[in-house]
């Protein structure tokens, strides 16, 4: 009887409480830089594109919501021909992002991407890419990764040793 | 002198189906504030007009009657509540001089009209010839019986003290002093007892969204469902009303007008109510019947006897 009677104050007490809820449309949520919303593709401080192409993201995504080709430009470096996302399907668990070796695939928080046609879900490359580096400033795979590209042989990338003349070996 | 009760008693339909309306905005509201929640607050200044969206969803919803079911007990049996609910305020004395009937029976006649608004709960659960509907009606049927009978026994308290059924008189005897001080246990009992009687929580086992559905009426669609939701909200009022009248002195107050009064403790009963909502599980079905039957009966008895006792002492 007693502990019905406290339970009964306790709650009436929560009319000194401050509301949790926070309503949405004209008071926006704090979220926080890490938080995994909309997924975007980054470019290197050059402003070429960082994804070489890989098909780690879209093994990784399990709900296979991505889809790319990969191709390769005349000086061997690669890129994809086309980069798909379908956000239909897309349940933002950020494999993507961990998957990938460049950091090209990352999720930035925003989440407000509402649509009135489906197929407006459906972003493209040129919908994904965007200006900037994204969350990790100053890395551009291209300048460390020892393949060579145009404009740059093997031997030639930061913190690389230029290869070993093998004829050179000989006794 | 017709036409005035005539006027009357269009006011006070209108009154009390808007208030029973608007009660739902007022408990989700209150729910909210005890839950750290906001509550409906869109629909016109601070969601106020809540309801009235609501009740044009409902007028609009399809009005689907099962093809299993017993089509005209189950159309029916939302009439019944509202018409049953509705007739109690009738006898419900507002102010002096405010009420429509000065029934010498008054108070028998609130306890005819509330037995008779089981049936409407009994029939709709059976008729809609569903499990969960025809479990909710045979609980309500249970619980019902039960907590009538105590209802019945804890109003005699007031009874005896006033000498009348008259809820005039019963109202007029409070002048000096409350009944809700020689007859503490009376209104305990009386309150426990009308909230299972509304079917309000902890009490809504006939209901029970967790377990039945949602009772006895899984089956009940648009404004039929409708019916049985203003039903419970307009019995949520009329117990109120009772309550003040029976064990609070009902209009009797200093410095404001009579009508305030009265107004003012119904409505801080209607928030009790809301409060038992947010705070209290609902007890299962066989500790409910005990606790009726084992202990909150021979307490009504036990105040009667020792209420009469003292009555005839002083000589009444």
């Amino acid at each position: 009887m007693l502990s019905i009677l406290r339970t009964m104050w306790d709650v009436f007490l929560h009319v000194f409480k401050r509301p949790v809820t926070i309503p949405y449309p004209e008071q926006k949520a704090v979220l926080s830089p890490r938080y995994r919303g909309r997924i975007i593709l980054s470019r290197d401080p050059d402003g070429g594109e960082r994804c070489v192409a890989c098909y780690l993201c879209a093994v990784a995504c399990p709900v296979d919501c991505i889809a790319l080709q990969a191709t390769q430009d005349e000086t061997g470096r690669r890129y994809p021909e086309f980069f798909r996302i379908n956000f239909s399907r897309c349940i933002f668990c950020g494999y993507c992002e961990e998957a990938c070796p460049t950091y090209a695939i990352q999720l930035i928080p925003e989440f407000e991407m509402g649509e009135y046609d489906r197929q407006n879900m459906v972003y493209e490359k040129e919908d994904l890419l965007i200006a900037g580096e994204g969350k990790y400033h100053g890395y551009n795979y291209w300048k460390v990764a020892g393949a060579a590209i145009g404009g740059k042989d093997k031997g030639e990338a930061e913190r690389e040793s230029p290869p070993v003349d093998l004829h050179s070996l000989l006794p | 002198m017709i036409l005035r009760t005539l006027i009357f008693i269009v006011g006070l339909l209108f009154i009390t189906l808007t208030l029973a309306g608007w009660l739902t905005w007022v408990e989700r509201r209150l729910l909210a504030v005890w839950q750290d929640r906001l509550g409906p607050n869109r629909v016109g200044p601070f969601g106020t007009l809540q309801a009235l969206a609501d009740a044009i969803k409902l007028f609009t919803k399809e009005d689907w009657v099962p093809p299993f079911a017993d089509k005209s007990v189950f159309v029916i049996a939302p009439a019944i509540i509202l018409i049953a609910v509705l007739m109690s305020f009738v006898i419900v004395p507002f102010a002096p001089g405010l009420l429509l009937a000065n029934l010498n029976i008054g108070l028998l006649f609130f306890l005819a009209m509330s037995s008779l608004s089981v049936y409407s709960i009994v029939l709709g659960g059976w008729a809609s010839n569903s499990k969960y509907a025809l479990l909710g009606g045979l609980r309500a049927a249970a619980q019902m019986i039960t907590y009538e009978v105590f209802l019945g026994l804890s109003v005699m308290g007031p009874v005896l003290l006033a000498g009348s059924f008259r809820l005039t008189d019963i109202v007029e005897a409070q002048q000096e002093l409350w009944f809700v001080v020689p007859q503490f246990l009376g209104f305990v009992l009386f309150l426990i007892a009308g909230v299972a009687e509304t079917r309000r929580l902890p009490f809504d086992l006939p209901e029970a969204e967790t377990e039945l559905a949602a009772g006895f009426h899984t089956e009940y669609s648009g404004m039929k469902f409708g019916m049985f939701f203003i039903g419970e909200y307009l019995g949520m009022i009329l117990l109120s009303a009772m309550i003040t009248t029976l064990y609070l002195g009902g209009w009797h107050g200093p410095f404001l007008p009579p009508i305030v009064w009265f107004l003012l403790k119904s409505s801080f009963f209607l928030v009790l109510f809301i409060l038992l909502r947010a705070s209290l599980p609902r007890p299962r079905l066989d500790q409910l019947m005990s606790f009726g039957w084992k202990v909150l009966l021979p307490l009504a008895l036990a105040n009667l006897l020792a209420t009469g006792a003292v009555v005839l002492m002083r000589g009444g």
